[in-house]
């Protein structure tokens, strides 16, 4: 059997992803975390008297802090897993990743551990976020001025 | 707004889901992918309508981040010219890469990997 067959029989034999399911479940996930990121907003517009600007940024810390700690305790992969892109895009999967890897490299010492692997994955999401945004906003100042 | 929250943000990973499943593309690829087109959206004017109509359904996905990069690019300019873009870059998002970096120290100091 040479490599072509074998890949063949693999993808024959490994179960197939249940693509309907998969995308039912994000949607009702990531639905779900706009809408409870929502009636937060609510909150803290109304409870706190915060300004909308300020309710957002609240917003994005406490998505964080809830990410990062479901993670750390370990509750958070299984949820993941299962929600897929429903947790992925929303802004807890970007504390999922740091905070995964954080604790996953943990055993390999402060700095050589936790401090070069924490934005292995986050990394690239920083990365091209900056370089987009900044090259936007040149030939935005280019084009309008 | 409530209803449009939970649309929109639902939409959006409704569609990247559909991306993961049917590309050899990994959720970093996507991940990645969604911030930029976040700033792209940005450039064009729309993400600040998306936020208008969606409220937090926009706010909460990592499409944010690149808008909140570039929204915060385009004041540093206006602030203070060429210099403004590279010191002010970073002052709206700076609340997700400092929270993330604060809360994954202390929490990983505090707990243990689970295996």
């Amino acid at each position: 059997m040479n490599k072509e067959e074998y890949k063949k029989l693999v993808k024959q034999m490994s179960p197939k992803e249940p693509k309907l399911r998969n995308a039912i479940v994000a949607f009702l996930a990531g639905g779900s975390v706009g809408f409870i990121g929502e009636v937060i907003v609510r909150i803290l517009m109304e409870s706190f008297s915060l300004a909308k600007v300020d309710a957002y940024a609240w917003l994005a810390f406490i998505i964080i802090l809830f990410a990062t700690f479901m993670t750390a305790i370990g509750k958070f992969d299984n949820i993941v897993e299962k929600a897929k892109c429903g947790l992925i895009i929303p802004t807890t999967g970007f504390a999922h990743s740091v905070q995964s890897a954080a604790i996953d490299y943990k055993k390999d010492g402060l700095v050589t551990g936790i401090g070069a692997n924490v934005f292995k994955l986050a990394g690239s999401v920083i990365i091209y976020g900056i370089i987009s945004a900044f090259f936007l906003v040149l030939l935005k100042v280019v084009l309008y001025g | 707004m409530y209803l449009k929250a939970f649309i929109f943000s639902g939409i959006v990973c409704l569609i990247c889901q559909i991306v993961l499943d049917n590309t050899k593309l990994t959720p970093g690829h996507i991940t990645s992918a969604v911030t930029v087109i976040g700033a792209i959206l940005s450039f064009l004017g729309i993400y600040d309508k998306l936020i208008s109509w969606a409220g937090a359904g926009a706010t909460v996905l990592i499409a944010n981040f690149g808008h909140m990069l570039y929204s915060a690019g385009v004041e540093g300019y206006a602030d203070s010219g060429f210099l403004g873009i590279f010191s002010n870059l970073l002052c709206k998002s700076g609340i997700a890469i400092v929270s993330v970096i604060v809360f994954s120290f202390v929490f990983t100091l505090l707990f243990k990997a689970k295996d």
